[in-house]
């Protein structure tokens, strides 16, 4: 697994909150580094790599499951 | 944030004619109301066109020939045979039949090819109808994928139509985002391997020519301003087709029940109507998405502009603020006087995104569809852009610092 630098738990969240949740917390880590957000709903599925595509950041697949929940990880671009 | 460009919200709209929509109605994509050239047709035919089209004595034959009248007008328009049409009650039963018909002809006892190739864009009637197949028939789905601008790869959409497929399914156009479709470009191929290919024209009908290549094709007279309770199927006479359903007349054989003459001939008269004006419509149209499609992005940051940029209807544009919730989006718009729909998951029954912006990689979140109708105006569209930006700006500013 990718190391990350910061785990979002956004389960239980509907969109676009885990969205508002990873724009907010993006800056918590050094350029470079891994977000991990941990999201139920599925609508993350989409809106993760497009939110990294409009915003400039690297989209970097998904993580492992918690608990049955899919994971998307995000590195920061700038 | 500027607004310049814009017009103030002062010219205030003019009540709309009788039976036409009001100015701030952007939904013609889920339907339109009826066309002028229909309303009148619509009665006459109520009148004589009321008794049974089966029936042998003058007032059934009456109803036949305006029956008769309403194919051949509607044949003219989508490139068919008079004899190759038939009226359903609805675009999806069209489907519903066209799909489940063709594979029946093809699969029986169990043998013959197995596939349904769909592009992962199509309607959910296209998609459902798919999974019922396999679920009754044991055929299996093979979904071919969209680039970021909706549009299916011709020889990608190919090279999943093989010996083993028994129905390939391609919509003329995409009703969530515009985007058309390469039908031309993959019904040589279908032809030759001798796969049926269902073209779903529902969103292209009445307001763009449509492709030629097609086995059957469908489509829904309320989408063009004709009235509710009549789509069309139509079959081509060599393509082979067995009713899923138990045996009735009616309908040639096809769709089963009384024929709804008035409806159908209102619909023809739509059709035909919608036909005579659609250079002049979608030139106008074409003319307001993509001013909408250029001054979003200028008005508004962190948008998503969906559907390809030229290769489109020229009445629908869809795009995707960053950060709202689309549900909120259409109540306050809605307030503001704007019909819009959208594809976000939280203005779905189910909960889930729409499978359209899903499958080409936009944001599902924050959608918002505008699809104008056959009168929509610049002045309108202004008004529009000027409430987008409004409602917009609000919702974001209750959001803390992004």
């Amino acid at each position: 697994m990718t190391d990350s630098a910061l785990v979002l738990d956004c389960r239980g969240m509907r969109c676009p909150l885990p969205i508002i949740e990873l724009a907010r917390r993006i800056g918590d880590v050094a350029v470079g580094e891994v977000v991990t957000v941990l999201a139920d709903d599925p609508a993350a599925a989409s809106d993760v790599p497009a939110w990294c595509r409009m915003r400039g950041h690297e989209y970097a697949g998904t993580g492992e499951d918690v608990g049955g929940a899919p994971s998307y990880l995000v590195r920061r671009r700038h | 944030m500027s607004t310049r460009g814009v017009s103030a919200p002062s010219d205030a709209p003019v009540s709309p004619p009788l039976g036409a929509a009001p100015p701030g109605y952007f939904d013609a994509a889920s339907t339109e109301p009826l066309h002028p050239a229909a309303r009148d047709v619509l009665l006459a035919a109520a009148d004589e066109g009321w008794a049974d089209p089966a029936r042998l004595y003058g007032s059934a034959r009456r109803a036949r020939m305006l029956l008769d009248n309403a194919r051949e007008i509607v044949a003219a328009v989508v490139g068919a045979r008079p004899d190759e049409v038939t009226f359903t009650a609805s675009g999806t039963q069209a489907i519903q039949l066209g799909m489940l018909g063709t594979v029946a002809a093809r699969r029986r006892q169990g043998a013959g090819p197995r596939s349904v190739a769909v592009s992962a864009v199509e309607h959910s009637a296209v998609l459902q109808s798919a999974a019922h197949l396999a679920r009754h028939e044991g055929t299996t789905t093979t979904e071919v994928g969209v680039g970021r601008d909706g549009r299916v790869d011709a020889a990608e959409f190919a090279a999943a139509v093989g010996d083993d497929t028994a129905l390939a399914c391609l919509q003329a156009a995409n009703h969530e985002v515009g985007t058309v479709q390469p039908v031309d470009e993959v019904a040589g191929h279908c032809a030759a391997r001798g796969v049926p290919l269902l073209v779903d024209a529902a969103q292209a009908a009445g307001r763009v020519p449509l492709p030629a290549g097609w086995s059957v094709l469908t489509a829904s007279a309320h989408k063009w301003g004709g009235p509710a309770g009549v789509g069309v199927l139509a079959i081509r006479r060599d393509v082979r087709w067995r009713s899923p359903l138990p045996d009735d007349e009616r309908g040639g054989g096809r769709v089963p029940g009384f024929e709804n003459v008035p409806g159908a001939l209102a619909a023809a008269a739509a059709l035909r109507a919608r036909w005579e004006e659609a250079d002049a419509v979608a030139a106008r149209q074409r003319e307001l998405v993509d001013h909408i499609r250029a001054r979003v992005p200028e008005l508004l940051d962190d948008v998503d502009v969906v559907g390809h940029p030229t290769l489109r209807l020229p009445h629908l544009v869809t795009f995707s603020c960053l950060y709202l919730d689309g549900e909120a989006l259409v109540t306050e718009l809605d307030r503001a006087g704007f019909a819009i729909s959208s594809g976000s998951s939280c203005t779905s029954s189910t909960l889930r995104p729409s499978h359209v912006l899903a499958a080409m990689g936009a944001l599902t979140h924050g959608n918002v569809r505008v699809s104008l109708t056959r009168d929509a105006t610049r002045a309108d569209v202004d008004r529009f852009l000027a409430a987008v930006v409004d409602v917009v700006t609000r919702l974001r500013a209750g959001l803390e610092e992004l």
